[in-house]
């Protein structure tokens, strides 16, 4: 296999060629290449959930994908979906609410949560935490953090 | 409760929370260095080892831009350390050094540094420096740790005891042999970490033109970190820089200085270019400091009326290879026999205290430190003792708490207490439980073969530990903190802390404090920190101190450049400075509240006219304040906890279902910041209770080394948790906070032991060994079942 490969990708809407290692995955590249710091590592074998992306409109463990694997793929980050406003409702309730303390696992949680949203329709506090399940957070206890998603359910789907 | 109308006391969103949130964080992985060199340690796979060579050869044919340092050269530029302390002559720790020579004491420990230009290089090298080993046995088994024929994990020592004591009364054996009932238990503690979701991160750079050193780092003590660097390298402190930006959580394990963490900057001073250093998550879990891992035999005896009438308590704390450094290894178990029933009347107790070396990484601080075992145990026994004495566990409390009028005592244990609220948080926390109700929901159930437990536990927090401990000790660890508060010449307003900001939310509250006293919008206050070459000097974040100790500062800084300001306005003015206060932004008039000039014109005036200004009038629009808690040893917040949880006696799984809080931190600057300080500490705590364990072999290999195997909450399964407060401000600052962010952590894992023992007591079942797992549970059922 070769060490090196062209990828031509999408990442916030912006077109990105580059010559990539193989062995490279998606969230060095996108923290080390592209200087997207938001998406985070805490663990790199899959576990924690820090370095969740969304590829081709799905959530994914940037740290299980090589960075070769998103050639083609449109890729969101945190970063792009911030300027996009796109999950600005959810962020808001993040700060009000306090469901984050040192932040490191809250662009992931963010990320996990909007693809919760997507599903359009309220969910049972059981069924948020289920959900989370994926992202580990070390400091909230979860608790505010599934207020905060229960709370843009509520404005979204409520009524 | 009624809201206050200054900033104090308000659930305000945290200002930094905001930047976190759209992925603006700045944690030291995320700088950007030129000409950075990335570094990976070879570490040992053995738990005892003679290292016999190290030949870089291979790693350097392998990665051609890799270069490898070994222990012995780095020794030549940095000394190593001795974790003892000068107030414990008769603790013993031998000197470690940084990077291992000769011989390794624990699987993970590093033999050698390896830097290359990548990341993925330097790791790539690292895998291929060839190690000669000539293993040795180990100490790993806890409870077998200092017998006779266990291997000595430091051969010199003759012997694994690092440290032993006895406290007490002298008494409690016979207190004991007269009590109406007497229960006892055999309870352990595992072993586990904090494990911050970031880990650990320095990047040091050494500039040899200047001799400096510039450590940018995740860390919860940069002044620790300053000190030990310039102490060990040899570099004048003045020249010796740290910066701590965003960190990623630390729970007590980044209050540590870590050899690994000093041989970056070891390396980059050999150099003479940046090096980084990340350390990964398995490499985390054997390197990162370990804690609890305590095993104790506690007795207790209560009269037919369930007052005490004597406890006494064993503990041994097995340790890693050695202590840390500037930060006791003991503290865990001491912790632990000088808290334990602090909370209750009593004037009969012992305790004697082991603390042991094992081949496991060194054994340091994680959040709440031994109280967690301290509650757990006394709250444990005392659940037990009721039962014996027919007596509700709620009620057995209120009996035995202190009397309002026994305050100020000191426990037979030797904590000095000033006054404690637990009887009030008893109460409200029965109150919001429903615990009559739950109890007779549980009674119902029963019948139909459920098994609901209630847990209710009292704990003590103690927080913002004053110079009376460190300072006898000879660490050069800092209890004060320190500030600087400044006028902006907008009138708007900045505040320089060396309070360290991790995610605790305590530079918001700063704010509201300066806001207050300054009598502006804590919008209008930006409050920075975490430099050791701009900011006053500090002792960091440990210990719940922030608010109470740097926050003194913070109040004591606000209020001097008050005076200043309102000296200011009086010149202006021409008015008396006693006529006038400071509220809503301007300077008004004391009596009538009315507006005489705006902060913003005392600013402009104040830092560009002074041509207007009468002669001899020096503006002093910025203002340094420190605080050194001098007033008591420590603080000591209170408070209950409850939780109800149901257990599945065919499977041994215990679903939480429901955790209440009602704690006593002194005066609450924000309730939001409390509260999830609060829930994230119980959180941590269930952790202990039913999940976290460093499981390892009898060889003293980490078998669970990562995060598939290592289990840590998860939001599913958690409960709600519900936070009541009671406030009883201290009386020897300003402020009277105490401190919060370790209280859900002491006392959790008493509430769910206590439930689940509630659950499993039809059965005649005990579980007292935590992390509680189902198969402990199951076995524990099926041991009461066999005749």
């Amino acid at each position: 296999m070769e060490e090196f490969a062209d990828i031509e990708l999408t990442v916030n809407g912006e077109k990105i060629a580059k010559r990539v290692e193989a062995r490279q995955h998606l969230v060095d590249f996108l923290r080390i290449e592209l200087g997207l710091t938001g998406s985070h590592l805490g663990c790199e074998h899959g576990v924690c959930g820090a370095c969740t992306v969304r590829v081709d409109g799905s959530i994914v463990r940037g740290c299980l994908m090589l960075a070769i694997q998103a050639d083609g793929a449109d890729v969101w980050t945190i970063e792009g979906m911030s300027d996009a406003g796109e999950i600005e409702d959810l962020q808001e309730a993040f700060i009000a609410r306090n469901a984050l303390q040192c932040g490191y696992c809250t662009p992931g949680m963010l990320l996990t949560s909007a693809e919760m949203l997507e599903a359009g329709r309220k969910m049972t506090r059981a069924e948020i935490r289920e959900f989370l399940s994926g992202n580990y957070c070390r400091c909230t206890g979860y608790h505010a953090i599934v207020d905060a998603v229960e709370t843009v359910m509520e404005s979204r789907f409520g009524g | 409760m009624a809201e206050p109308e200054g900033a104090v006391g308000r659930s305000l969103p945290r200002s930094g929370a905001r930047r976190l949130a759209f992925g603006r964080g700045r944690y030291s992985d995320d700088l950007r260095f030129p000409a950075l060199l990335h570094l990976a340690f070879v570490r040992s796979p053995h738990a005892h080892a003679r290292i016999l060579g190290i030949d870089p050869a291979p790693a350097v044919a392998a990665v051609p831009n890799a270069r490898v340092f070994t222990g012995a050269e780095i020794a030549e530029i940095c000394a190593p350390w001795q974790g003892t302390m000068d107030h414990l002559p008769t603790m013993v720790s031998p000197p470690q050094h940084v990077v291992a020579v000769d011989r390794v004491a624990w699987q993970g420990e590093p033999v050698a540094a390896v830097v290359a230009a990548s990341r993925a290089e330097a790791e790539d090298a690292a895998g291929e420096v060839a190690v000669e080993w000539d293993p040795l046995p180990a100490a790993a088994v806890r409870d077998r740790t200092l017998d006779e024929d266990v291997a000595l994990v430091h051969p010199e020592l003759g012997s694994n005891l690092c440290f032993s004591t006895t406290i007490g009364t002298g008494n409690s054996e016979s207190a004991l042999d007269e009590a109406a009932h007497v229960v006892d238990g055999r309870f352990s503690f595992s072993r586990h970490s904090g494990v911050p979701l970031e880990m650990r991160t320095v990047i040091a750079d050494y500039d040899p033109g200047e001799g400096t050193l510039t450590v940018h780092g995740s860390h919860q003590s940069p002044w620790h970190q300053q000190d030990t660097l310039s102490r060990y390298l040899g570099i004048p402190e003045h020249l010796v820089r740290v910066v701590a930006p965003d960190i990623g959580g630390g729970f007590g394990i980044k209050l540590h200085v870590y050899g690994d963490e000093i041989a970056v900057s070891a390396v980059s001073r050999i150099l003479g270019r940046p090096v980084k250093y990340v350390v990964d998550r398995m490499e985390a879990f054997v390197s990162d400091v370990h804690a609890r891992d305590q095993a104790v035999m506690a007795r207790l005896g209560v009269d037919g009326d369930g007052r005490i009438r004597g406890l006494s308590v064993d503990a041994l704390t097995s340790l890693g290879a050695y202590g840390s450094l500037g930060r006791p290894p003991i503290s865990e178990g001491m912790m632990t026999i000088m808290m334990a029933a602090g909370a209750y009347a009593n004037e009969r107790y012992d305790a004697r205290l082991r603390v042991a070396f094992q081949n496991k990484p060194p054994s340091g601080m994680y959040r709440a430190v031994g109280q967690p075992i301290a509650c757990a145990v006394a709250e444990q026994l005392l659940d037990w003792a009721a039962h014996a004495a027919g007596i509700d566990p709620v009620e057995l409390r209120r009996r035995n708490y202190w009397s309002d009028e026994d305050y100020p005592l000191r426990t037979p244990g030797g904590l000095a207490i000033k006054r404690l609220s637990p009887r009030r948080c008893l109460d409200k926390l029965v109150g919001m439980m429903g615990y009559d109700a739950l109890r007779a929901q549980q009674a119902e159930l029963r019948k139909t073969g459920i098994h609901r437990g209630i847990g209710v536990a009292t704990f003590l927090e103690m927080t913002s530990v004053g110079p009376a401990y460190y300072g006898p000790s000879g660490a050069h660890i800092s209890t004060q903190d320190g500030a600087t508060v400044r006028l902006e010449p907008s009138g708007t307003v900045r505040c320089v802390t060396s309070v360290i900001e991790l995610g605790q939310g305590t530079h918001a509250a700063l704010a509201q404090i300066v806001a207050d006293r300054l009598g502006v919008a804590a919008s209008d206050v930006r409050v920075v920190g975490g430099d050791t070459s701009t900011t006053p000097y500090g002792g960091g974040a440990w210990a719940s101190r922030g608010l109470t100790i740097g926050g003194e500062a913070v109040w004591r800084a606000a209020e001097g450049l008050r005076a200043n300001i309102l000296e200011l306005a009086g010149s202006i003015l021409q008015a008396d400075p006693s006529d006038l206060d400071l509220a809503r932004g301007a300077v008004c008039d004391r009596g009538t509240g009315e507006p005489r000039i705006a902060l913003s014109e005392i600013g402009r005036i104040g830092h560009f006219r002074h041509d207007t200004l009468p002669p001899g009038v020096q503006p002093e629009l910025a203002v340094t304040r420190h605080y050194v808690p001098d007033a008591a040893p420590f603080a000591l917040a209170n408070g209950v906890q409850g939780s109800s949880l149901e257990v599945d006696v065919e499977t041994g799984e215990v679903r939480l279902l429901d955790h209440w809080v009602v704690e006593d931190c002194g005066r609450i600057v924000n309730p939001l910041l409390v509260e999830e300080q609060i829930r994230g500490g119980v959180v941590q705590g269930i952790g202990g209770a039913l999940f976290e364990e460093c499981r390892y072999d009898e060889d003293g290999q980490m078998l669970n080394a990562s995060f598939v195997d290592y289990l840590v909450p998860m939001a599913a399964g958690l409960p709600d948790i519900h936070v009541g407060h009671v406030e009883t401000p201290i009386e020897e600052t300003a402020l009277g906070t105490k401190g919060a962010g370790e209280a859900g952590t002491v006392g959790a894992p008493a509430a769910i032991m206590l439930a689940v023992n509630d659950a499993l007591r039809p059965l005649g079942a005990r579980v007292t060994s935590l992390p509680i797992t189902p198969e402990s549970i199951l076995e524990a059922v099926a041991a009461a079942e066999r005749p």
